[in-house]
């Protein structure tokens, strides 16, 4: 059977590239397709009608027709524009963070709709988010479990004993906590992370936004769970995310 | 299969058509239309072209104080007398320049970035002319910098990182309204577009 010639689906839009003299080619991360690539035709002309529409962190709903090469967007309207994000620096550099993870951890042809409802809830919570940051690192948290990379928090990865509390260390290639008489058997880097760490992240992993941002996380922490996850998401992807270094440079300033 | 290339680029004509391709907007078909057109062309014309080519290259430069691109340093609008010096309008490519001169409604300075800061392509801050802008605001009579940036996400992330060093210079930060394109129909705006026009609206 033939497939239609065109399509509608919604999606965020995680980013755009010019394309030629007045195009741009968008990404956008749809819960029924996955990571969807199309052209925009005129979308950098101060009158285009779709250019508005299809800026990244848009959530969007769109008529797609099917081309040989490239899709096309020929429709597109706004669900969500997410304005708050993107009128301050703080919040729409973690929001572009946010669409480069998700980048990062779908592969094309991969459908995951978890994956887009987090990104969507997570856009949403950014608009009134007073840390943008606590926010980042719960949907790093939730990303690596939605995507299937969740980090063992309860239980050794090397030998399967249930961990006491304390602190413990992390191993980015086992993707977990390794327990005190397993350290030394583990290859790789090991990363030292405390007990309160561990709390938060196995609260993160089963708790919802408004919970989340309510908890009073001191600056330290967040630091330390940065680096933990910052460091697995690394490992994981094969690099760092590009978007990260602005973010943390304005969170800094 | 692939059918062999008509000219290999070792070819005179092979060459003329790779360098024509890499241009933007430039297709394989089109490289090979020029290509053929240069040939037939006269010797003063291609002459003329190549010369002109060259030129651009051996004499356009970054004005050092804009950054815009010249052929005398400082530029012939940093140079001008007539224009107002308490003015800097910033903008993210040469070509904005002209088409902000063609309004004829800002008579003040430019200044050029050269891109706009975009975090998942992995342009930073430093890899613009940020740091010459800064610079230049330092100490000047400089008392309003207009930040002109494209109104999309890379533009307006660094007009609002700029207004965040600029501002505690005690220089005014302003920037051109969003609104309604002349010749555009209501229905068809974003609501952002839409919502900003209705916002900046003034008394008829």
């Amino acid at each position: 059977m033939p497939r239609p010639k065109t399509y509608n689906t919604e999606g965020i839009v995680l980013k755009h590239m010019r394309l030629g003299e007045a195009d741009r080619i968008i990404t956008l991360y749809t819960p029924d397709r996955g990571k969807v690539r199309a052209v925009v035709k005129g979308a950098r002309r101060a009158k285009s009608r779709k250019g508005g529409f299809l800026q990244p962190l848009t959530h969007v709903r769109v008529s797609i027709a099917e081309g040989r090469t490239l899709d096309q967007v020929v429709e597109a309207e706004t669900v969500a524009s997410f304005r708050a994000v993107r009128e301050d620096l703080a919040l729409v550099s973690t929001g572009l963070y946010l669409a480069d993870l998700v980048d990062g951890f779908s592969a094309d042809g991969a459908v995951n709709p978890s994956e887009f409802r987090l990104l969507v809830n997570a856009l949403g919570a950014l608009e009134s988010a007073e840390r943008p940051e606590q926010l980042a690192r719960y949907f790093e948290t939730r990303l690596l479990g939605v995507a299937g990379f969740g980090p063992e928090l309860r239980q050794c990865v090397d030998c399967g004993e249930e961990l006491s509390a304390g602190d413990h260390a992390f191993s980015c290639a086992s993707g977990g906590l390794v327990g005190p008489e397993c350290r030394s058997g583990t290859d790789g880097a090991l990363l030292h992370v405390s007990m309160n760490a561990i709390k938060v992240l196995r609260f993160f992993q089963a708790a919802d936004f408004p919970q989340v941002l309510d908890l009073p996380l001191t600056e330290r922490l967040i630091q330390d769970l940065r680096r933990v996850l910052g460091t697995y998401i690394t490992h994981v992807l094969e690099r760092e995310p590009r978007s990260a270094e602005f973010m943390h440079l304005v969170s800094s300033g | 299969m692939n059918s062999p290339e008509p000219y290999p680029s070792s070819d005179p004509v092979g060459k003329l058509v790779e360098e024509l391709h890499r241009l933007p907007g430039i297709g394989p078909k089109t490289a090979q239309r020029l290509a053929y057109h240069l040939i037939r062309m006269g010797d003063e014309h291609s002459r003329a072209l190549a010369d002109a080519i060259l030129a651009v290259k051996q004499r356009i430069i970054l004005c050092s104080a804009c950054a815009n691109i010249t052929e005398t340093d400082p530029c012939r609008l940093c140079q001008d007398s007539v224009r107002d010096r308490t003015r800097i309008c910033v903008v993210e490519e040469p070509m904005d320049v002209p088409a902000l001169e063609r309004t004829g409604a800002y008579s003040g300075l430019y200044h050029v970035l050269h891109g706009a800061i975009s975090p998942m392509n992995g342009i930073r801050p430093e890899d613009i002319k940020i740091a010459l802008l800064l610079e230049r605001l330092k100490g000047s009579e400089v008392t309003e910098v207009i930040l002109a940036t494209n109104p999309n996400l890379e533009g307006e992330a660094t007009s609002m990182y700029l207004h965040g060093l600029i501002s505690p210079l005690g220089i005014k930060v302003t920037r051109p309204a969003r609104g309604l394109p002349v010749g555009g129909d209501l229905e068809y705006a974003d609501e952002v577009t839409l919502g900003r026009a209705l916002e900046g609206r003034q008394e008829f």
